[in-house]
């Protein structure tokens, strides 16, 4: 890859725009993620933080800015999208697993179709995968007997199935129950010590805390405020990271 | 969003009857099944009721005074055994007609359907075609579509163009029922979930593969039902092909009544046609059902 060095990081965010009709949902977001990291975006419902990681993975064409993603630019016209979206996973807070396949065949599928492995080999990978995630037992079952804990983290797995660079998080716990929360959690904890650069939005505070190297609380479409988790948390320097973060107080929830 | 309660919307913690458990005196479940009464006694009810109800009838019809004529015209027993293995035989030609048609309606109907879910601009050409297709063959009697066919391409006298009735009847019959098809395949893919096309995407598989294999499969499952009411229509409608002198089951029922002044020909013919559709019915069921055994395990909602 023949680029600068200041276009050597993961990603890349500058100036972006997009909005849905009328609404303005990001404003001119400028962020730049370095390999390893892992960043925690935080912010009320409809801050932007869903429509940020599905601009990064191109499911949703931004308005104006770019975003470069380990020196190459994925907004410029002409790109081959499938190609960057192999290396940059996503998990969906509704996991979205596909219902007519057993789990096996939903990690299998991506990396036998698109980057052309044998069927055997995909399926080891698999089963690594879904060994260390401790799921060995569900490889023939289908989604729908799963919990929603359980079915989040074969999501996870199925993104991992194809080796991405960078992983994108998007309120992945938000729709399990709560006594299901830690299990997907202890996945992304694991997933951050083995060194895998992740794009986190979420809404659990504590767990923000705890992995993020750096925290982003954004706010009407830009990000208001950035830092290591221990400032944003404990002395924000803006009025409105202090008022949204007094409202997940007040609301119990951190 | 998510509530705070623990253990708000989850199964688990619910009671659950267990189904080896007898269930203790007094409990519903009689009376779910039997209306009051306990549930053997209500099936020698059902069965007592049933065996009077059609007794009754088949009682007060044989001996209506017009009995006697409806049984010859209709139910001749001689004919019926003399024409029914004719209509069997010629009946194979129906069965060669609708199984052409129906593996290139299953075909063609999916081209249009796709080509009519296609998204942006740039498709719009394809996605008017499509449209037009549809509104142009669902708009046209069948019959009028095997005329202008079957009668008007052999009268070209074209060099190349077949000349068979029955190629020309299985044309209109793919093109009719390719319409039908392709709205009930479009309804399919319209409702699977545009979530599964983002998650397919998202892992890198192009708008085919995700279109393949994921938006697909769901569909056709989705669709089971109102896929094989089409097919039985178009199985029907193969008797259409009469109507060009193609000799098949309606055509020989039609001579043989002919010769004998008598209906019971096309009884026979009916009888066949009931032997054939209704076990297919049972067959989609069958096939749903075990489908949603094996997604959620054996479980009764």
């Amino acid at each position: 890859m023949n680029t600068t060095a200041s276009e050597r990081a993961a990603i890349v965010v500058e100036g972006l725009h997009k909005s849905f009709g009328e609404l303005r949902v990001l404003r001119g977001v400028d962020l730049e993620v370095a390999d390893h990291e892992v960043i925690c975006l935080i912010g009320a419902s409809g801050s932007g933080k869903s429509t940020l990681l599905r601009c990064v993975n191109l499911i949703e064409p931004v308005d104006a800015g770019r975003i470069v993603v380990e020196g190459d630019e994925i907004t410029a016209p002409g790109v081959d999208v499938n190609a960057i979206r192999r290396r940059i996973g996503i998990v969906f807070q509704s996991f979205n697993l596909f219902p007519h396949m057993s789990v096996l065949r939903n990690i299998t599928l991506a990396p036998t179709k698109v980057v052309g492995a044998s069927s055997s080999q995909a399926e080891a990978q698999a089963r690594e995968l879904l060994d260390r995630f401790g799921l060995a037992d569900k490889a023939d079952e289908y989604p729908d007997r799963l919990s929603g804990g359980q079915q989040q983290r074969v999501a996870i797995m199925r993104a991992l199935a194809m080796q991405p660079d960078i992983m994108l998080l998007d309120e992945v716990t938000s729709a399990l129950d709560p006594e299901l929360v830690a299990e997907v959690l202890d996945v992304i904890r694991e997933l951050a010590a083995s060194g895998m650069t992740m794009l986190i939005a979420t809404h659990e505070m504590g767990f923000a805390r705890d992995i993020a190297t750096r925290v982003c609380f954004l706010d009407e479409g830009v990000i208001a405020e950035q830092g290591p988790p221990e400032q944003i948390f404990s002395e924000p320097e803006q009025e409105r990271t202090r008022q949204f973060l007094a409202r997940i107080v007040a609301a119990g929830r951190m | 969003m998510a509530g705070g309660v623990p253990g708000v919307g989850s199964s688990r913690g619910v009671p659950r009857l267990d189904p080896e458990q007898p269930l203790p005196p007094g409990s519903n479940r009689s009376r779910i099944l039997g209306g009051g009464e306990s549930g053997s006694r209500s099936v020698w009810v059902a069965v007592a009721s049933t065996v009077i109800f059609f007794g009754l009838a088949v009682v007060l019809i044989v001996s209506s005074p017009g009995w006697p004529e409806i049984k010859s015209t209709f139910f001749n027993g001689r004919i019926f055994s003399e024409s029914f293995p004719k209509i069997v035989r010629q009946f194979s030609t129906n069965i060669f007609i609708f199984i052409v048609a129906e593996i290139f309606v299953l075909i063609v109907a999916l081209f249009f359907a796709v080509l009519r879910s296609l998204p942006g601009p740039v498709f719009a050409p394809l996605r008017i075609l499509a449209i037009a297709y549809t509104d142009v063959f669902r708009g046209i009697p069948t019959i009028l579509v095997i005329s202008l066919l079957g009668f008007g391409m052999p009268a070209l006298q074209l060099q190349g163009l077949p000349k068979s009735e029955v190629f020309w009847a299985i044309v209109a019959l793919v093109l009719v029922y390719s319409a039908y098809v392709a709205e009930v395949y479009r309804a399919g893919i319209e409702s699977v979930h545009p979530s599964q096309t983002a998650a397919a995407r998202s892992l890198g598989l192009s708008r085919m593969q995700s279109m393949r294999h994921v938006v697909l499969p769901q569909a056709v499952r989705r669709v089971m039902p109102p896929l094989l009411n089409d097919f039985i229509g178009l199985q029907k409608d193969s008797a259409l092909v009469a109507f060009l002198g193609v000799v098949e089951g309606l055509q020989t029922a039609n001579i043989i009544s002919a010769a004998e002044f008598n209906y019971t020909p096309f009884v026979s013919l009916a009888l066949v046609y009931l032997v054939i559709t209704i076990p297919q019915t049972r067959f989609v069921d069958w096939l749903i059902a075990r489908d949603r055994r094996q997604r959620q395990g054996g479980t009764t909602l």
